[in-house]
């Protein structure tokens, strides 16, 4: 048996029974956040880090929840529509669920430039727009995962194509298109930040409150419908959902990708496709990859900071392919 | 007690089944058989809710089936699906979804609950996947589950699409044998069959689809001596001594085989 799978194992019987996983990751999260507070330009310790609020509350904590709440929201999101789709292959990144929440956001920043809480919304629309659309298609071309990742990649060139079309028609949009487009988490605006993390805080409530339900899903169309699952309302619930987590996170930090796809994969590895315990854990992991990322990103050239969304997809781009290369896609 | 009446179901405007009036009584088992595509499984979809009737109704105890709330429609009717997606969870929390209907928010199992499962279980001599994950069983292991997973769910009308599907014969007989002992306690069993021979052999009731969609009803015995599988399948059946026979029955009931369980897997991986 090939090593890596074999690791995966040993530390699945390990954690499975103990939500010891839970408990070290939440203790990694929590520590990785106290050191992103401190580290940055300067490098202060903890205690005097509580002496200079200012610098505290308007820099490193909006940047640091930036963080956590970006990759809570892209791998939550990324674990439902994984689940929808009955595809693991499909990230909202991969089907165009972040480049709608972008265009749309680019949207909002033209025609209301001066009320930059509008952009979470309309991101939101966006997502659900992409989401809406990818499951449409899929429910038509019925259980080919090939046609659905296809006509998600083609509808994720076709939204690329319309933002790079509105930047260059409107070249004073109010934001920065091309860090947008990587991803980043240097320009976070707390007016849109706040609200963000708020529904997607309110977001993963609600999922796991109904992560029974997801996980018949999972089972397949019909299976859950005669267990006695309203198909229709629960699915749509979840893709609003997804949407909703995925688009407030493109609102703040942009075409972050590959988040939404490794790391639920990298979950299922763990836990495997048990929501209730796949979509806390993917949601835990995609903070403290995020974060991690974003510290990278800000520190190792610092005063000059790499984009967050370099980072992740240095780290992203191989694992993907070697995920494509072990499922032989199907 | 479930009843089609002028029943019409398709999709995209195109008509699969036409003008079906059926109704299956408690204590019977229904076999449907036909040729491939000539809408046996669209039938089954129907009496499950799954297809909504075009025209007529599909009435369940006298009330229109789609009229019930899901989680009622559920504690009534279960299906097996001919194919279902296998996610990566263990064989114990599929089994604990079947339960659900049954159990109000937030879904917790009684003991109850987890006795019922581990007869399921039993009967279908599947307890020792138990804390298997499903991607790890086999096909016909799968399928022993799944139908272990119908079993739990304990409704009085079982909707099978090719229960025997993967099956060994072992368990293909010890499946019909389980049948009619749901029979015996007064469930609805309504299956699509291929085996004609089984068909024959195990069911009260034969519904039979020729291509051109007519449907005939009837006895076993009514069946074979209308000449009706020559009008079906362009084939002649006759009686023979010839049968497979299960020599120990005694293996097929639940208690027999409850006692595997404990042990962690069936076999070594």
């Amino acid at each position: 048996m090939h090593g890596g799978v074999k690791a995966m194992k040993f530390l699945r019987n390990f954690f499975h029974s103990k939500g010891a996983i839970f408990a070290v990751s939440t203790l990694a999260l929590i520590l990785v956040i106290i050191v992103s507070l401190c580290v940055g330009v300067v490098i202060y310790t903890p205690v005097q880090l509580l002496e200079l609020p200012d610098i505290l509350r308007y820099i490193r904590f909006p940047r640091v929840m930036a963080a956590v709440f970006a990759g809570a929201g892209l791998a939550g999101a990324g674990v439902i529509i994984q689940t929808l789709l009955g595809n693991s292959l499909a990230g909202p990144n991969i089907i165009g669920v972040n480049s709608g929440a972008g265009f749309m956001t680019l949207v909002a920043a033209l025609i209301f430039p001066l009320i930059p809480q509008m952009q979470p919304l309309a991101a939101f629309l966006g997502a659900l727009f992409s989401v809406m659309l990818i499951y449409l298609l899929s429910r038509k071309a019925g259980t080919s995962k090939m046609t659905i990742l296809l006509s998600g990649v083609v509808l994720n060139s076709l939204l690329n194509a319309a933002s790079e079309a509105l930047c260059t028609f409107f070249p004073d949009v109010h934001m920065s298109y091309a860090a947008f487009r990587v991803g980043g988490l240097a320009t976070v605006q707390t007016l849109v930040l706040y609200p963000a993390a708020i529904l997607i805080t309110v977001l993963f409530i609600i999922v796991q409150c109904r992560a029974n339900t997801l996980e018949l899903l999972s089972l397949g169309d019909d299976t859950a419908f005669t267990l006695g699952v309203s198909v229709k309302k629960y699915r749509l619930l979840f893709l609003v959902c997804a949407a909703g987590m995925a688009g407030a996170a493109v609102s703040f930090a942009g075409l972050i990708g590959f988040l939404g796809l490794i790391v639920p994969h990298g979950a299922r590895l763990v836990v495997g496709d048990e929501i209730k315990k796949l979509f806390p854990l993917s949601v835990l992991w995609g903070s403290l990859l995020l974060l991690v990322c974003d510290t990278v990103a800000r520190t190792v050239f610092a005063p000059f900071e790499l984009s967050v969304g370099i980072v992740i997809s240095i780290i992203g781009a191989p694992i993907f392919i070697r995920m494509l290369l072990k499922r032989k896609v199907g | 007690m479930l009843e089609l009446n002028n029943l019409s179901v398709g999709y995209d405007g195109r008509y699969v089944i036409r003008n079906v009036d059926l109704s299956f009584e408690p204590g019977n088992i229904y076999t449907i058989i036909g040729k491939n595509g000539s809408g046996k499984s669209t039938l089954l979809k129907s009496c499950s809710g799954l297809l909504t009737p075009k025209v007529g109704s599909v009435l369940l105890d006298g009330k229109e089936l789609s009229k019930y709330p899901a989680n009622q429609r559920a504690q009534k009717i279960s299906y097996l699906s001919q194919s279902t997606n296998t996610p990566n969870i263990t064989v114990e929390r599929l089994l604990a979804h079947a339960r659900f209907p049954h159990l109000s928010y937030p879904k917790k199992l009684r003991q109850e609950d987890i006795n019922i499962i581990y007869r399921a279980l039993g009967d279908m001599k599947a307890a020792c996947f138990i804390h298997d994950s499903l991607r790890e069983l086999s096909g016909g292991e799968r399928q022993r589950v799944y139908l272990a997973m119908q079993l739990a769910q304990d409704t009085p009308i079982l909707l099978l699409d090719e229960p025997t599907t993967y099956l060994d014969i072992e368990y293909q007989l010890s499946l019909m044998e389980l049948l009619q002992k749901l029979k015996a306690q007064g469930k609805t069993i309504i299956m699509v069959l291929h085996d004609l021979e089984q068909a024959l052999k195990y069911s009260d009731q034969i519904i039979a689809i020729d291509a051109g969609k007519e449907i005939y009803t009837g006895t076993p015995d009514e069946i074979l001596a209308g000449g009706i599988l020559r009008k079906v399948f362009h084939v002649d059946v006759q009686r023979s001594d010839y049968r497979f026979e299960l020599k120990n029955p005694a293996a097929v009931s639940s208690e027999a085989v409850i006692t595997v369980f404990g042990n962690s897997s069936c076999r070594s991986r």
